[in-house]
């Protein structure tokens, strides 16, 4: 068995060291690469799982995804506490160091520009939800009791579907317009946003439709400041009399705002903002 | 909410940033996984697969 190297992050030099047992990906510690004023932090993984072939095949195997994004995120997670990563796309690697150290000579001045740009910031994903119970309700209604077992007449029914429609879009205009004006506030708050396309909810396994999915970068020490902004809004009566819930996650390493890197993605992204 | 079903939460929320953001690096020395959507969807398959209560991506939310 040979191994590969898995590039978690690029960095600039830092001195602080990262927590004593960090275990990476595949249960190698992390180490460091020092390569012309950048430090791409790295560790060594099983080419049976990693090279190009066996990795098309573990992507789609649920339990070694979680258990490679967990151990891939335990190391961002130790390094955004001690310096500003550039975190790079899970299970991204080389044959060999010197691959490695090709590649970040070769974008060299990228990483450089973009950690001028980011050194201090953090990333905090906010959500907005819209509780579905009235649809629900109504979908229940059409599968379940069909119209010949209802006590209703066709008219009825139809005033009631009517009915059932139009809250539901007043529900979503409603939704629209916390979302947004949210946005504007926290954008304000922030250096620079993201709008990422809502997530699917089978796939998150949140109630409620996901109207707004932005990521906000901020320095670090205007963090609590930030998080204190969205608590506010998160106990907000109207939105949740409205079935609206925010969620925050984070600090995230700069996932969304590695521009220099990502624009031949970005543009699929966009198409879908909210 | 079970542990469980929170985990997953988190689970979404890493995988939108590490399969959908972050540095990505081109170049033939590189072996990675290009095709961002393609794993999208195919985890989308997979997860629904698993959790046969979900029948499509808008049913029974409650």
């Amino acid at each position: 068995m040979t191994g590969l190297r898995y590039v978690y992050a690029v960095c600039g030099p830092f001195d602080a060291d990262l927590r004593a047992g960090l275990m990476g990906v595949a249960g190698a510690p992390p180490e460091l690469l020092a390569h012309r004023g950048l430090v791409a932090v790295v560790s060594t993984v099983p080419e049976e799982d990693f090279a190009e072939e066996p990795l098309r095949r573990r992507m789609e195997d649920l339990d070694w995804l979680t258990a490679t994004a967990r151990a891939h995120q335990s190391v961002i997670d130790a390094l955004t506490a001690v310096t500003t990563p550039l975190p790079l796309r899970l299970a991204t690697v080389f044959r060999d160091d010197s691959g490695v150290r090709a590649m970040t000579e070769e974008r060299g001045d990228d990483f450089r520009r973009a950690l001028d740009r980011l050194d201090g910031r953090v990333e905090w994903g906010v959500k907005v939800y819209l509780e579905k119970a009235g649809e629900a309700d109504g979908e229940k209604d059409s599968s379940s009791a069909s119209p010949a077992s209802s006590a209703l007449t066709g008219r009825e029914y139809l005033r009631q579907r009517r009915r059932r429609v139009r809250t539901n879009e007043d529900r979503w205009r409603h939704a629209e317009i916390f979302a947004s004006e949210l946005h504007r506030t926290l954008s304000d708050h922030a250096e620079n946003c993201r709008l990422h396309a809502p997530q699917n909810s089978a796939l998150s396994g949140a109630t409620g439709q996901n109207v707004l999915n932005a990521a906000y970068l901020v320095p670090r020490g205007d963090s609590e400041q930030f998080i204190e902004l969205v608590d506010r809004t998160k106990s907000d009566a109207d939105a949740a009399s409205s079935g609206l819930r925010v969620e925050l996650t984070g600090p995230w390493a700069v996932y969304s705002f590695t521009d220099e890197f990502t624009d031949e993605f970005t543009e699929k992204f966009t198409e879908e903002d909210v | 909410m079970t542990v469980v079903e929170r985990r997953e939460l988190a689970l979404v929320d890493l995988l939108d940033r590490l399969l959908a953001g972050g540095v990505v690096i081109t170049g033939d020395i590189t072996l990675r996984i290009a095709d961002v959507d393609l794993v999208r969807i195919d985890l989308n398959a997979l997860i629904s697969s698993v959790n046969e209560q979900v029948p499509s991506p808008w049913g029974e939310l409650m």
